[in-house]
């Protein structure tokens, strides 16, 4: 089974998209139980290759500054604790506002690039103070939905969960599929119930939770996102940030693979969310690396790429502030979201 | 360029490793690198050098001594007075010296990286994440091996001075290599390292100083190929270990012919990387880039055949060219980079020449659309496709990043592609499924086979070559063989016994007893002699009791395409193969009295040493029977999460021409071993006993041994030996004879690289079980092929 058959069932759709922009949604395509079963990986090379990821290019003093500071739109700036409360939520919203301390924008000469982060990220029941505290702005809010984090609720609730998201004014939303299904094969389950989501979702992007670190192995990994492209996925995220294991760059690998071979195959660009344990500058600039190599500029594009992380930007900040001025920082010199 | 713009464009920027930290060390040294002989930094007594260059800019890095044969002279000298005083430290002390420099060596490992690729051209992240790890991992296991020698290697004892040559393209870690398992087995070494590369060699020479090796026992001689000569013909050098081209390592064999030097040779070849329709093609792709686009493609073991099944080799010939254009070629010291400079403007010629080669023989050419630096020795990422196994550019080694590739249908076809070459480094087989992998990698005619990996290695596993790709293995347990001897057989002095040939009678008479007509015995059946002639077989008074076939040149051939045909032999198990033994020993054993007969007619022996000849024949059919199934492989435990099965496989084809002096035992002796392992025999009955080899094959007849697996050849010794020595399908060659016949063996299997064991004319004791029923006789039936099988659900 094969690439060809998939090409014919996106045949038109797909002719039309390629040569257009990158905002085009996925419209997906019906399950190929084929090609899924088909899907092999091969965990030790993998792990080579993601190994020579961060080795093989680096970035120095004013590129490295540039992208860390590109890295900051990558960022969704999330908060999801069981205190989360309206004060945190402002906190964290007019630190995604203003990310960095504007005397180092200043000597960095980057004010113009109005850096902000790419979304803020939060439970369902905090999203109108966010959208009363972005206002004025473009950053979107995404909200966790369906049961978030374990996805263990009736299907329909999920449904009315992200309707209720989506017109509380969430612009994102970061789904959980059954991991249940995945570990009993059920790959028609998992495609039904996305399909669903993405209905539900209507206007508002969908990113689609694998919770890799619960799926076994990195080819359940693998026939996962494409199940999740096919039902019609925006962005397929790596994890809720609550699994014992969440974004690795192996994992990240494989997922941003089967996002290449998407493209190659409909023309239809799918983006990437490596969400959890994603904590300093230089992971950051790993994750960057493996996307401008392994899918290509196109890629580094908050459209395209995000972070789920609450403790990456204070380390970035203080990259940044030790690019100006010589000297490591303190994390207390920066503000706390 | 501004942080706007970057913040636009994302492009990486340079990043240079700092190189200060080397030059200041070239400078120190005054840009001149000298011999190191005795401890001591001595000039060239010619006072000749040579200039040494960057690749990546072609700026002189330093002159470099040129050495010749009276630098070589004294540092064998110093290393041979430092030897039995460096043996005598014993295994404890020595281990602790390797300790030392494993630790310096870590100590310093940016410097030596540096260094490396300043001299080399390789990409710093090459240098300094795979070369020195690695380097670093050879002292450390191999100064376990010295503390271990006496009680893993009770009876075994150094070579003494062993002279070492290696290439440009690991300099620093083909170095370790050699070094690290010579000096742990108590040898000395006079290491020569390529013209091309001595930076690394010096600066190790230079940490041997600062942890108090003692003097002499490492030496370092700088130079040309002129100087690795004076190493080869210096006649206190007891072994040579040689790392190159084939060319090069058949001009060592030939130069060593006779002389009793131990020789290693690792050299050439044109690996077969085999990807099966089930593989994972993404990580496939990257494998790809690690087996023929490291070091710019200049590795012995380079996976340079890349053999596609043909249902994926469309999408994965697409994958590759896709991420060809994301490789990156620049300077060595960039940090961001895939590939640096290639050794030199000579080699980068050879690999423009045969890229054209392959081009005009119809190849189509895939390279990157960005064009590569010009002004160093820089080649691109090549893929030429349209290639078929007849072409030029698919059996010639290249040595440069340039990948070649085939399709194939099926397994079988996979392995038979493979297998086309006279090469046999090394392979790589992709597919996950585990029944096919593991049935395919035992079939490569290699000596490492890495399953969905590619060019790993460790100082655990064993690294050396089947056919042409030389013999010999570096690394782990069977490549400390390499720097040890048996002591019985280094204490061999008494030259072989001189069997007197007994004068015929001139009458005929005797003739009537006849009542048989002895025949050649190939492929299981009897067969008359090509030639049409007999030679007279005398009993040991001299009178003729019969006539043996002249064997000659078809004979030969025939007996050989015979052992081809019993493949299934290597192939069955090894229980099933004792069990025929045990059944050929139970037949002798029937016949004893015969055959004891027959020997005291030939020998003139008493009845009863005849008898005890043939009990102790059947003892060692016993011992044989009883290795077949014991002699196994090991597992090595390299630091990833892999296993390496280094397993025991059959020679192939071994020619044996029997100890003269050694009768019915000696062909017992020689020939069970091999068979037991799984080599079929050529066998060259010594004239004496012809009549009993003959004999033998009604036994051998009898006891299910299938057919080609024993052949036997009566007729002239010295012409069948030349004609097995010369003759390209054969593998192994056994001889016990004369000090000439040794050599000449050995000169004549250059060719082929054959693998050779001689006596160099000296006398066994084939009564002596310590001796003949050593485990000596199954290494030599062995090749030890290193499978590296990666796992992880």
């Amino acid at each position: 089974m094969k690439n060809k058959d998939i090409k014919t069932a996106v045949a038109g759709k797909s002719a039309l998209q390629k040569n257009t922009n990158n905002d085009l949604r996925n419209p997906g395509m019906p399950l190929n139980f084929g090609f899924i079963n088909g899907i092999n990986i091969n965990r030790s090379a993998v792990e080579r290759r993601a190994a020579t990821i961060g080795k093989r290019r680096t970035v120095k003093k004013q590129h490295q500054a540039a992208w860390l500071l590109k890295a900051i739109t990558f960022i969704d700036l999330t908060t999801l604790s069981g205190d989360d409360t309206p004060g945190k939520v402002r906190r964290l919203c007019q630190k995604a506002k203003q990310p960095v301390r504007q005397d180092l924008l200043e000597a960095l000469n980057a004010t113009e690039l109005n850096i902000t982060t790419g979304a803020v990220c939060v439970y369902h029941n905090m999203i109108s103070t966010a959208v009363e505290s972005l206002k004025g702005t473009d950053i979107p809010i995404a909200a966790v939905s369906t049961g978030f984090p374990a996805g263990q609720s009736p299907h329909n609730i999920k449904l009315l969960e992200i309707e209720a998201s989506v017109s509380e004014g969430a612009a994102e939303i970061d789904i959980v599929i059954s991991r249940d299904k995945v570990l009993t094969g059920d790959w028609q389950g998992i495609y039904d119930e996305v399909k669903d989501f993405r209905d539900a979702c209507k206007d508002a992007h969908i990113k689609t939770i694998l919770a890799t670190g619960e799926l076994g192995t990195l080819t359940n990994v693998a026939k996962a996102s494409w199940v999740c492209m096919m039902a019609g996925a925006d962005f397929i995220k790596t994890s809720t940030g609550k699994e014992p294991v969440n974004a690795t760059l192996p994992v990240s690998l494989v997922m941003v693979r089967a996002i290449r071979e998407y493209y190659e195959l409909t023309g239809i660009a799918i983006g990437y969310k490596p969400a959890g344990g994603i904590q300093t500058a230089k992971q950051a600039i790993e994750y960057m690396i493996l996307m401008k190599e392994e899918l290509g500029n196109e890629w580094l594009d908050p459209h395209l790429f995000r972070f789920g992380a609450s403790s990456l930007l204070g380390d970035i900040e203080r990259q940044l502030e030790h690019f100006v001025t010589g000297s490591y920082s303190a994390s207390y010199r920066h503000a706390i979201s | 360029m501004s942080i706007k713009e970057i913040f636009n464009n994302m492009e990486y920027g340079p990043s240079s490793e700092n190189s200060s930290a080397a030059m200041q060390w070239l400078k120190d040294k005054k840009n001149t690198f000298d011999h190191y002989i005795n401890g001591q930094w001595q000039q060239p007594q010619a006072k000749e050098y040579f200039d040494s260059q960057n690749p990546a800019n072609l700026e002189v890095l330093a002159k470099v001594a040129q050495g010749n044969e009276k630098d070589v002279d004294s540092a064998v000298k110093a290393a041979g007075a430092a030897q039995a005083q460096w043996q005598k430290l014993g295994g404890h002390a020595r281990a602790k010296y390797l300790y030392a420099l494993a630790r310096q060596l870590q100590k310093h490992s940016r410097l030596f990286a540096v260094l490396e690729t300043l001299d080399n051209g390789k990409p710093i992240r090459e240098s300094r994440d795979i070369d020195m790890p690695l380097v670093a991992r050879h002292f450390y296991h191999h100064a376990g091996w010295a503390q271990l020698m006496d009680s893993e290697f009770p009876g075994y004892q150094p070579l003494g001075v062993v002279g070492q040559i290696i290439p440009w393209n690991f300099p620093l870690l083909m170095l370790a290599w050699k070094v690290a398992p010579a000096l742990a087995m108590g040898n000395t070494v006079i290491l020569k390292p390529a013209e091309f590369t001595s930076a690394t060699a010096v600066l190790f020479a230079q940490i041997c100083d600062e942890i108090n090796l003692p003097k002499g026992v490492f030496n370092l001689i700088l130079g040309d190929g002129t100087a690795g000569q004076a190493i080869v013909e210096h006649q206190d050098i007891a072994k040579i270990a040689f790392t190159g081209s084939t060319s090069v390592g058949r001009i060592i064999r030939k130069a060593t012919a006779g002389t009793g030097k131990k020789v290693s040779l690792e050299l050439g070849g044109k690996s077969a990387f085999i990807v099966f329709e089930d593989a994972d093609l993404d990580s496939v792709v990257e494998g790809v880039v690690d087996a023929i686009w490291f070091n710019q493609g200049q590795v012995c073991c380079a996976g340079s055949r890349l053999l596609m099944q043909e249902s994926i080799a469309e999408k994965l010939t697409k994958k590759l060219t896709e991420r060809m254009n994301k490789l990156v070629v620049g300077d060595s010291l960039c940090k961001s980079i895939d590939m640096g400079a290639i050794i030199d403007p000579t080699q980068l010629a050879i690999i423009k020449k045969m890229v054209a080669l392959g081009v005009s023989e119809g190849a189509t050419l895939h390279q990157p659309k960005e064009p590569v630096p010009d002004n160093g020795c820089y080649y691109p990422p090549t893929l030429m496709t349209n290639v078929e196994p007849a072409s030029t550019v698919a059996q010639q080694e290249i040595f440069g990043p340039v990948l070649v590739a085939m399709t194939f249908r099926t397994p079988a076809e996979a392995v038979q592609i493979a297998n086309n070459s006279r090469y046999g480094l090394a392979a790589s087989v992709w597919s996950e499924n585990i029944n096919l992998a593991l049935d395919v990698a035992p079939k490569i005619k290699a000596g490492a086979i890495w399953i969905n990996c590619t060019n790993m290695f460790d100082a655990s596993c064993g690294f050396g070559g089947y056919r042409e790709s030389g013999f010999g293995r570096e690394g782990g347990k069977e490549g400390l063989y390499e720097y040890i001897q048996e002591s019985w057989l280094a204490k061999l002095s008494a030259p072989v016994k001189k069997t007197a040939k007994p004068k015929a009678k001139t009458s005929n008479a005797d003739i009537a007893n006849i009542d048989r007509t002895p025949k050649l015995y190939i492929g299981g059946k009897q067969a008359r002699p090509d030639s049409g002639y007999s030679l007279p077989v005398f009993d040991a008074a001299g009178t003729q009791i019969a006539e043996v076939p002249d064997g000659s040149r078809k004979d030969v051939r025939n007996a050989v395409e015979a052992a081809n045909k019993a493949s299934p032999w290597t192939s069955a198990t090894a229980h099933n193969r004792a069990q025929v033994l045990y059944f050929i020993a139970e037949n002798l054993d029937a016949r004893a009295e015969e055959f004891a007969k027959r020997i005291v007619q030939l020998t003139g022996k008493s009845i009863a040493d005849a008898k005890k000849e043939i009990e102790l024949s059947i003892s060692r059919i016993f011992t044989s029977a009883a290795w077949a199934d014991k002699y196994e492989g090991q597992i090595h435990s390299p630091p990833q999460r892999i296993v390496t099965l280094a397993m025991k496989e059959a020679v192939g084809n071994i020619a044996i021409v029997a100890p003269e002096e050694a009768g019915f035992l000696g062909m017992i002796s020689t020939i069970m071993p091999a068979i037991a392992m799984g080599n079929r025999v050529i066998f060259v009955p010594s004239s004496q006993t012809a009549l009993l080899a003959t004999d033998f094959y009604q036994i051998l007849n009898t006891s299910d041994l299938p057919g080609g697996v024993i052949n036997i050849i009566t007729g002239d010794r010295d012409v069948l030996t030349d004609t097995l020595a010369k003759h390209y399908d054969i593998d192994g060659f056994w001889y016990w004879g004369s000090e000439e016949g040794s050599k000449s063996v050995e000169f004549e299997a250059a060719a082929t690289m054959k693998r050779t064991w001689v006596n160099y004319g000296k006398q066994y004791d084939w009564f002596d079980d310590k001796q003949i029923g050593s485990d000596l006789f199954l290494r030599k039936s062995v090749e030890i092929k290193n499978i590296w099988v990666p796992y992880g659900a």
